[in-house]
C-alpha cells in the first residue's frame, strides 16, 4: 500500500506541473513575482519533498545489501 | 577588461584543481582509476559534481536568453520539469546501475547492456549512436565558452580564441586528472554558479531599484504575455516533460552514477536535485524576463529584431528571418544586465559563474573517453594486448582529438546554444531511455529489441533533422502544415522546430522506442537464464 501511494503521489505531482490554470494569468505575486513562476517554484519544492518521501519509504537497501555480501564473503576469506 | 581578468584567474583556478590538487600519488596507472576516481567519491563531491554535469552554457545562458523572447514559461518547460524526472531516474535507474556496476566491474552502460542482452556488435551500435549524440552536447560548452569571453571582455576577446581557452582548459584537466579531477573541478563550478544566482539577482535587483516597478511595468505594456505561458501551447508544455529522461542515458551521468562509494550517497542528490535546479533556474529566468525592461541599446536591438520577426517574418525569405531570429537571440542577455548594473569587479566574478556553467562539457568529453576506451579499445582486444597503461594513454588521445574536433564544429555551427542541445542530443537520449528500463526492469527484453530502439532513434533524429533542413522556420505565429491527412494536422514546422500531432517529436520517439523495446523483444528468444540471475 505504501509504494502505492507513492507511485500515486509521482502521478499527481506530474500531473500539476500541467497548471494550465495559470496559463494566461500575469499577476504578480508579492508585487514582482509572475505567478505561473511562482507556481513552478512551489512546485520544484514539492518535488524535493517527494524525493524525501522516496528515500525515506522506497530504499532499495536491497541493492546494497546484495554488492556488500559478497565484499563481506572476500574479507572474511582474507 | 578586469571581468576578463578574473575570468582568466578562475580558468586557472580550474586547471589546477583539475590536474594537480586532487591527483593520487603517480603509480602504474589504472583505467578504474582514471576513468571512475576508483568508485571512491564521497557525497558532497558526489552531489555536486553530478549536478554541476548536467548543468550546463544551457543553465544560465540558455535559459535566461529563451525567457527573454518566450517569458517565464522557460522555468515550467526545462526546470522544474527536470526537478521532478532527473531525481525519479537517478533514483530508479541510477541507483541499480551502481550496484550492477560494483558487482560485476561494469564501466560503461554499453558493457552492461552487452552483458545482459549477450550481444556484442549491437553494443558497439549502441555505443557508436550514443557517441555521436554526445558530441552536440560538447559543441555547447565551447560555443558558451567563446560568447562568454568574447561579451564579458567587450569585445576583446574574440569568439573563436574564447573557444579555444575554453576548449584546452577543459581538455587539460581532463587529459591529467581523469574522472578524479573532473569531479573536484565540477563540484567548485557547481558551488560557484550556485552562489551566482542569487548575487546576481541581488546586484541586478538594487541596480534596477526593485523588481517590483519593472514588473509591473512589464505588466502593463505590450509584453505583459512574457509573464504568462501564452507564447507556447499546452501540448508542447507537455512534451517537454518528456526531455528530462535523456539525463539518465547520456553516458556521462551513468558513468558518473559509479563513482559513488556507497550508494546511500545518492541519498541527498536524489533529495537535493530540485532545490538546486530551482537555485540556478529560477533567477536566470526571472531576470531573463526583466531584460525586457532594461534601456539598453543592445536589448532594444534584440527586441526591435523580434517585433520585425513577429509582424513582418511572415512575408520574409527564410534567410532574412534566420538573420533576425539570430538577432534577437537572448544568450547574451544575462551577461549585458550584469555589464550594465554590476560593478567590473563583481562583474567578473559573475563572469566566472557564468563561465563554470559553460564548462560542463568535461564530463561528456571524459565520458566518451571512457566509452572508446572500453568499449571498443578494450572490447576488441586492445587491453588484452597491450595492457591497462597504454589503455589510458589512448582514453587520453581520444580527449585530444574529440575536443579539436568539437572546437572545429563550434567555430561553424549557426544555430544557438539552445536549439542545438534539444534538437539532437536531448530528444536521441529521451528516445534511448527505454533501453535502461528494458534492461533493469523486465526479464523478457531482447538484444534485438534494444537494437530496434537504437535504429529507430538514428532513424528518428536523421528525420528530423533532415526535415528542419529542408523545410525553413516559419516566422513566430502559426505553424507551416506539412502533412494533414483528412484534415488532421500530424507533422507541422514551427517556428522553433517540428511538431508531431502538435507534440514535440520527443513524444513519438520515446512511445516508439518503448513499443518497439516491447513488441521485438516478444518476437524473440531470451537471454540464458544464468544471464538473467545475475540482474533479477
Amino acid at each position: 500500500v505504501r509504494n502505492l501511494l507513492l507511485v500515486l503521489a509521482v502521478v499527481v505531482l506530474y500531473v500539476l506541473h500541467q497548471d494550465i490554470w495559470f496559463w494566461r494569468s500575469s499577476r504578480l505575486v508579492f508585487g514582482f513575482i509572475p505567478i505561473g513562476l511562482f507556481y513552478q517554484g512551489l512546485f520544484s519544492v514539492a518535488a524535493a519533498l517527494l524525493m524525501w518521501l522516496l528515500v525515506t519509504y522506497a530504499w532499495p537497501s536491497h541493492l546494497e545489501e546484495e554488492v556488500e555480501e559478497p565484499n563481506t564473503r572476500e574479507d572474511a576469506a582474507r | 577588461l578586469i571581468p576578463a581578468i578574473v575570468v582568466f584567474l578562475y580558468l586557472a583556478t580550474v586547471l589546477y584543481i583539475g590536474i594537480f590538487a586532487f591527483r593520487r600519488a603517480k603509480g602504474k596507472e589504472e583505467a578504474e582509476d582514471y576513468f571512475l576516481a576508483s568508485r571512491s567519491l564521497g557525497p558532497f563531491v558526489f552531489l555536486f559534481s553530478l549536478f554541476g554535469t548536467n548543468m550546463t552554457a544551457f543553465a544560465i545562458l540558455g535559459s535566461s536568453g529563451h525567457a527573454f523572447n518566450n517569458g517565464i514559461v522557460t522555468f515550467g518547460l526545462m526546470a522544474s520539469s527536470s526537478g521532478l524526472v532527473i531525481p525519479l531516474t537517478i533514483f530508479l535507474i541510477g541507483t541499480r546501475v551502481w550496484a550492477l556496476g560494483k558487482k560485476h566491474g561494469f564501466m560503461t552502460p554499453v558493457q552492461m547492456f552487452r552483458d545482459r542482452w549477450e550481444c556484442s556488435h549491437i553494443g558497439t551500435l549502441i555505443f557508436v549512436v550514443q557517441a555521436v549524440l554526445l558530441v552536440p552536447y560538447i559543441i555547447i560548452g565551447i560555443m558558451g565558452g567563446g560568447t562568454t569571453l568574447y561579451t564579458i571582455s567587450g569585445g576583446l576577446v574574440p569568439y573563436w580564441f574564447g573557444g579555444a581557452i575554453v576548449a584546452m582548459v577543459v581538455m587539460s584537466y581532463v587529459f591529467f586528472g581523469g574522472m578524479r579531477g573532473t569531479a573536484w573541478v565540477n563540484t567548485f563550478q557547481t558551488v560557484l554558479f550556485l552562489c551566482f544566482g542569487a548575487l546576481a539577482l541581488i546586484v541586478i535587483g538594487v541596480g534596477m531599484g526593485g523588481f517590483s516597478s519593472a514588473a509591473q511595468a512589464l505588466q502593463n505594456s505590450p509584453m505583459a504575455s512574457l509573464l504568462t505561458r501564452e507564447r507556447i501551447s499546452p501540448y508542447y508544455f507537455f512534451s517537454y516533460t518528456f526531455i528530462p529522461l535523456s539525463a539518465i542515458a547520456f553516458p556521462h551521468i551513468l558513468i558518473f552514477c559509479l563513482t559513488a562509494r556507497k550508494m546511500a550517497q545518492f541519498k541527498k542528490t536524489v533529495i537535493f536535485y530540485p532545490l538546486c535546479i530551482l537555485a540556478i533556474w529560477l533567477p536566470c529566468v526571472f531576470l531573463g524576463v526583466m531584460a525586457n525592461r532594461v534601456d539598453m541599446p543592445e536589448i532594444r536591438a534584440k527586441q526591435e529584431a523580434r517585433r520585425v520577426l513577429a509582424t513582418q517574418g511572415r512575408n520574409m525569405d527564410p534567410e532574412h528571418r534566420d538573420e533576425l531570429r539570430e538577432k534577437s537571440a537572448g544568450d547574451d542577455v544575462i551577461m549585458l544586465l550584469l555589464q550594465h548594473y554590476a560593478p567590473l569587479w563583481l562583474a567578473g566574478l559573475l563572469g566566472a559563474g557564468i563561465m563554470a556553467a559553460v564548462m560542463a562539457s568535461d564530463s561528456q568529453i571524459l565520458a566518451l573517453s571512457t566509452m572508446f576506451t572500453e568499449d571498443v579499445f578494450a572490447f576488441y582486444g586492445g587491453k588484452r594486448r597491450f595492457g591497462e597503461a597504454v589503455q589510458v594513454q589512448t582514453g587520453r588521445l581520444f580527449i585530444v582529438l574529440i575536443t579539436i574536433f568539437a572546437y572545429m564544429v563550434a567555430l561553424r555551427a549557426p544555430e544557438t546554444i539552445f536549439e542545438l542541445a534539444i534538437q539532437y542530443a536531448f530528444s536521441g537520449y529521451a528516445a534511448l531511455s527505454p533501453l535502461l528500463v528494458a534492461a533493469l526492469f523486465w526479464r523478457g527484453s531482447t538484444k534485438w529489441g534494444a537494437l530496434a530502439v537504437t535504429l529507430w532513434t538514428v532513424l528518428t533524429v536523421v528525420a528530423v533533422a533532415v526535415l528542419q533542413a529542408i523545410v525553413p522556420a516559419p516566422a513566430p505565429g502559426p505553424s507551416t502544415i506539412l502533412w494533414a491527412p483528412g484534415g488532421m494536422e500530424v507533422l507541422s514546422r514551427t517556428p522553433g522546430g517540428t511538431a508531431v500531432f502538435g507534440f514535440m517529436p520527443v513524444v513519438p520517439m520515446v512511445i516508439g522506442s518503448t513499443l518497439l523495446m516491447i513488441v521485438v523483444s516478444m518476437m524473440t528468444r531470451k537471454p540464458a537464464t544464468s544471464t538473467l540471475t545475475k540482474y533479477f
